[in-house]
């Protein structure tokens, strides 16, 4: 079964974080995400940008609206994903346990099974 | 469980707010600082036994009102009757606990405390100062390092900042909208000048004060998330970010100035780039256009571009020249000229600084820039003057070293000219 590892936290404290801190947390996921990798279990990972950058199209009975946020009313945040094969829940469970001990402190992983996964169609110029 | 490392983030995240919230309470800005101090000191002997909190910010306000509660009523009880008028609302201390600041109230909290800040009776040294110690929490002697002074002069500024806050009227009612339309482009303006102070760094202070340009970053998110529909806000945050993500491209090895044309784009912050492209876009989206979104759009033109010939030079024109007509000056109509250089050729764009002679004439990029169009149309004679003259008028020795070394092309061109004539 695939599932999907939400990364929910509070961006301002993920924000707060100088480079050196951020580099070695990145450094210290990656560990986790090469060991999934090397079962052929690892799916595609993304890291968001702030709320700040994002913009929401609500739609609505006419024109969708376009607004600015979301505004973050809720103490944590939608950061990233990962995207893995487990074969069930509590392997996925152990997946994000390794997430939160490489990357210790508040927050929480909201693990979501997959109904649909097309894989990508594009070409990403990094 | 609880790594010391996630309490450092959490403490630094909360600080603007806390602090922010306790200068409301306490209507002071050294009691609040030691509260907040205390609170922090606290956090780091609870939060690892029993796990963090749910709202650090809240639990550090709370902690910190009651430090600074206890502390004031153990000096009165030294001195001289409880003076209430320094406490707010002393009593309803339970339902002030109760209450979970809103969004609202953090807001006008640290848009004040910013403002302060920045308080126009200050000069602009002592407002990017006292903004990177009491906002920002860096230590007297981290800022004194980013400005090149000794640490005690450094916190006589800041005590003289602080003493001059303390005279000045500050309001701690809610402001009104145009009020708080007034502080917002106030602060605006300050984080602007602390990411300056990074940014015109070069040579060898550069590794101290780039950590100024990342701390104005920090500033403006901070902003931004205060006011998430301002564009001038938006387009702030995405210049800085454009700025930036070219810092580590911007010297060479031995400090040496790469102008933009010469930098290796591989070396640009594909990220921060990603982020202001992302704000610029959403900015121009609102059709309020003003100078840090016009700022940000021509950073954007060169973070879009993939090689230096790539460059839009004539929507670079064309934004320069928006912006020369919303805030004249004759820096714009200098950056607009070397644009149009691009465009039409050097002379088109000499005919146009010309006039710029006489209100450029104490300023470094104004001769630098002349030297450079004078070079390409030829004229050398001219143009190791005006080289000459930014020498004498650069500010880091990495500027003067850059205009050096154009200097010394044009001789070493000049001398095989004569010897093949």
């Amino acid at each position: 079964m695939l599932y999907a590892v939400l990364c929910y936290n509070d961006e301002n404290a993920v924000g707060a974080w100088t480079r050196e801190e951020d580099d070695a947390c990145m450094a210290r996921l990656a560990v986790v995400q090469d060991g999934m990798a090397a079962k052929n279990r690892m799916g595609p990972v993304a890291r968001l940008l702030p709320t700040t950058s994002a913009t929401t199209l609500r739609k609505s009975v006419g024109e969708p609206l376009v607004i600015d946020g979301p505004f973050a009313e809720t103490k944590e945040q939608l950061l990233g994903f990962y995207m893995a094969d487990c074969e069930t829940l509590d392997e996925a469970l152990d997946f994000a346990r390794d997430l939160a001990k490489a990357n210790p402190g508040p927050g929480s992983y909201e693990i979501r099974p997959v109904r649909i996964y097309r894989p990508s169609r594009m070409k990403v110029v990094d | 469980m609880a790594d010391i490392r996630w309490i450092d983030a959490a403490l630094s995240a909360a600080r603007p707010q806390a602090v922010a919230a306790l200068l409301r309470y306490f209507r002071d800005l050294d009691t609040a600082e030691e509260a907040f101090q205390e609170a922090c000191l606290r956090a780091l002997k609870n939060w690892p036994k029993n796990g963090p909190p749910r709202d650090p910010t809240a639990w550090l306000i709370f902690v910190g009102r009651n430090s600074g509660i206890d502390q004031i009523r153990r000096l009165s009880r030294q001195t001289e009757l409880p003076d209430e008028d320094k406490l707010s609302d002393l009593d309803d201390l339970e339902s002030e606990m109760a209450e979970r600041l809103d969004n609202a109230d953090y807001r006008d909290d640290v848009l004040r405390l910013l403002f302060i800040c920045c308080h126009p009776e200050l000069p602009a040294t002592q407002q990017i100062a006292l903004a990177l110690r009491i906002v920002s929490g860096l230590s007297v002697k981290q800022i004194a390092r980013a400005f090149l002074v000794g640490e005690s002069a450094m916190e006589q500024r800041i005590t003289r900042a602080k003493a001059r806050i303390a005279k000045a009227d500050v309001p701690f009612e809610a402001p009104g909208a145009p009020e708080r339309a007034e502080r917002v482009r106030l602060v605006a303006a300050m984080i602007y000048l602390v990411f300056n102070e990074g940014y015109s760094a070069g040579g060898e202070t550069t590794d101290m004060r780039a950590p100024l340009s990342e701390e104005a970053i920090r500033l403006a998110r901070l902003l931004l998330r205060l006011f998430p529909t301002d564009p001038e806000i938006m387009g702030l945050t995405a210049l800085l970010l454009l700025q930036h993500s070219r810092a580590a491209a911007r010297f060479d090895a031995n400090g040496q100035i790469i102008l933009l044309e010469d930098q290796d784009r591989s070396r640009w912050n594909r990220a921060m780039i990603a982020e202001g492209l992302a704000l610029i876009d959403k900015a121009v989206r609102h059709r309020q256009p003003g100078p840090y979104q016009i700022q940000a759009a021509i950073a954007a033109v060169h973070a879009r571009a993939a090689t230096a010939g790539n460059t839009d030079w004539t929507s670079i024109e064309k934004l320069y020249s928006a912006l020369e007509q919303m805030s004249p000056s004759p820096v714009v109509t200098l950056n607009r000229a070397v644009a149009v250089s691009k465009i039409e050729g050097p002379e088109a764009a000499l005919a146009l600084i010309e006039p710029l002679a006489e209100k450029l004439g104490g300023y470094f990029y104004f001769y630098g820039a002349r030297g450079a169009l004078l070079m390409q149309s030829g004229r050398g004679r001219e143009a190791c003057e005006a080289f000459g003259r930014a020498i004498s008028l650069a500010n880091t020795p990495a500027e003067a070293a850059h205009i050096r070394l154009q200097l010394d092309r044009l001789q070493k061109e000049g001398a095989e000219a004569k010897a093949a004539s």
